[in-house]
């Protein structure tokens, strides 16, 4: 080992001068840069996080291929029905994930590490999982969508296609906010994917994802009505469906019909409330 | 630089400190030594503001570290003893996350991660991942992390366990050159040698206190007389050992007769001068026991640490070794 004299000496504080918005965002881009190169270095996430969604496309497609012709409202073919409950899928499933990367941080010290530093703020952390996980859920559902449109189950235009962003971006917040929430809650790994994975499949199947309330046993219509997954799979449907109106009722509930502005609303509402209910956990977990 | 009052920490029924006090002098190497669970990770994780004491205050270049953390942050650098690495990164990667953590500028930033990694011998290795590095590799990447923003006080929590002798000696080097250039170093260890030989002073930590304090050739200084050690047969057993005590307690010019159970019960005691030595084989011929060694020396730190906490480093690692949790110790790193 060689060393120059200097090279050691402490300085005083550097970049005083900076404004907290430039450390702010220089933190965030760092810890958000960090999580893409763990994705891109092992992309098995991304891969297993479209391959799911379109194994379930297509095999749930073609289950239902032969179904009666008019089964469906408005004469809708069962593959154009289910896709927009398999998009929602997708980013669920992706957000559903959020928390992984901040649990083992938590677990193998790494959030110690980071905690050290002088951060502006340690929401920062926070913030560039929902930076990642909001790419990350996006990017998975628009392949999704591409793949559906090659696979002829259409492609929604213009105002369409924004609504189907708006809506998966509010369900990703909402989800994401519970996935945060639930890594810092829980106690290891371990029990954040259980929770994961119990919360899945259940919360794809009570929804209108596969099937139409109509279809459905009151006690299960109701449970779907309030799932927020519906919320965010009718909206899409809608939009999938071709001309729309945000005041057009897209799901008739058995507690009354609802419109996609009062879902959006509903995801929005629900997104603000969950993180306003995991502040207090962050606050204390990250002081 | 580093001002600490009356700290206190449990963690559910145990006691990690109990009124730690401590202070650090501007441009000094202090060494903390202690036995595993005296409380000296506890002590510095509350300095790196990663912990908050229950009771207590602690100032970090007159800055209060409870009430400013960020000051506090932005002066020093922390060196932690489990490293926490992300191995899907490369060593360069991690450090110019850690710049960027920092607020460094993005050009000197790279420059400052050249020149560390030059000075620690990193070059062939820094842009590979960090999954593939070794013990000592890790350890040195750590160093330069903790080194990236040029704190003003560099803390390491056992910087060197568990390292090859090249690596411990590399790590040494730096260290000495940082304090030979102003930087305040803080390094916790439980290696007597390495505080001996690296330390200008040293505080003794046992059952979250500090019992002694001063540089190493003062606290041996202050004790006084020669160490001897006595064994009657490579390994007596105790009640040899307790009966051997009362004969050599009763010599003249001996003191503080110790059995040391890590040595086979041989006996450690002072004695004034060297004629006490010549006295007490007198006796033993006259009593016909037999003399496997007898050996002197001038007071070492190992007999500071044995005057003052009553029993030597060895015996307390032991006592400890078997009733360490690490489950409950990783909960309590854990945020």
């Amino acid at each position: 080992m060689t060393s120059a004299p200097s090279l050691l000496a402490p300085t005083p504080s550097p970049a005083a001068g900076r404004s907290a918005l430039a450390d702010l965002s220089q933190e965030t881009l760092a810890l958000t840069k960090r999580l893409f190169l763990q994705l891109a270095r092992r992309p098995s996430t991304l891969v297993a996080g479209v391959l799911q969604p379109l194994i379930w496309l297509v095999l749930f497609g073609a289950l239902f291929a032969n179904a009666p012709a008019g089964m469906l409202p408005d004469g809708l073919s069962y593959g154009r029905f289910l896709g927009a409950g398999v998009i929602v899928f997708t980013a669920f499933s992706a957000a559903l994930n959020a928390g992984l990367p901040l649990m083992f941080d938590r677990e193998f010290g790494f959030l110690n590490r980071l905690l050290v530093a002088p951060l502006r703020s340690r929401f920062s952390i926070v913030l560039a999982s929902v930076l990642y996980i909001t790419s990350l859920s996006l990017l998975q559902s628009l392949a999704i969508m591409g793949t559906a449109a090659l696979l002829g189950y259409g492609w929604p235009g213009g105002a369409g296609l924004l609504l189907v962003l708006v809506t998966l971006l509010l369900l990703v917040f909402a989800v994401t906010a519970l996935s945060l929430g639930l890594a810092f809650a829980l106690p290891g790994h371990i029990e954040l994917i259980a929770v994961i994975f119990v919360a899945n499949l259940p919360l794809l199947f009570a929804s209108t994802a596969l099937a139409p309330i109509s279809f459905m046993p009151p006690w299960l219509g109701w449970l779907a009505a309030l799932n927020p997954l519906t919320f965010a799979i009718e909206p899409i449907r809608a939009a999938y469906a071709g001309a729309f109106s945000l005041s057009d009722v897209v799901l008739v509930a058995p507690y009354g019909s609802l419109t996609a502005s009062t879902c959006l609303l509903v995801l929005a509402v629900l997104a603000l409330s969950l993180f306003l209910l995991i502040r207090p956990l962050l606050d204390r977990k990250l002081s | 630089m580093i001002e600490l009052h009356n700290l206190s920490k449990r963690y559910g029924p145990v006691e990690a400190l109990g009124g730690l006090s401590l202070k650090v002098p501007q441009g000094c190497l202090f060494g903390l030594l202690g036995p595993n669970g005296a409380g000296k990770t506890t002590t510095l994780r509350i300095l790196a503001t990663l912990l908050a004491p229950d009771t207590g205050t602690v100032r970090v270049g007159g800055v209060d570290a409870l009430a400013e953390p960020r000051a506090v942050r932005e002066l020093l650098g922390y060196v932690a003893q489990e490293v926490a690495i992300d191995k899907i990164l490369t060593g360069r990667e991690l450090l110019q996350l850690q710049g960027d953590l920092y607020h460094m500028v993005s050009a000197e930033r790279d420059r400052r991660i050249a020149e560390l990694v030059g000075l620690l011998a990193m070059e062939s290795w820094i842009d590979r991942r960090c999954g593939s590095y070794s013990g000592g590799m890790r350890r040195r990447l750590d160093l330069a992390s903790g080194l990236l923003h040029r704190p003003a006080l560099l803390v390491l929590d056992e910087p060197t366990v568990g390292l090859d002798i090249e690596s411990r000696g590399a790590i040494w080097q730096v260290l000495r050159q940082l304090r030979d250039q102003g930087t305040t170093v803080l390094l916790s260890s439980h290696y007597l040698e390495e505080i001996d030989a690296l330390a200008d002073r040293l505080a003794i930590i046992e059952g979250g206190r500090v019992i002694a304090e001063g540089a190493p050739a003062e606290l041996k200084a202050a004790l006084g007389g020669d160490r001897v050690t006595l064994r009657v047969r490579e390994f007596s057993d105790e009640q040899e050992a307790l009966k051997l005590k009362a004969l050599v307690q009763d010599c003249q010019g001996v003191r503080q007769v110790v059995v040391n159970r890590a040595q086979g019960f041989s006996l450690n005691f002072v004695v004034e001068n060297e004629g006490v030595v010549e006295a007490l084989r007198r006796q033993l011929a006259e009593a016909q026991w037999p003399v496997f060694a007898l050996a002197q020396s001038r007071p070492s730190l190992d007999d500071v640490y044995l005057q003052a906490t009553g029993r030597t480093l060895m015996d307390a690692e032991l006592e400890v070794a078997g009733s360490r949790d690490p489950k409950a110790e990783r909960k309590q790193a854990m945020r």
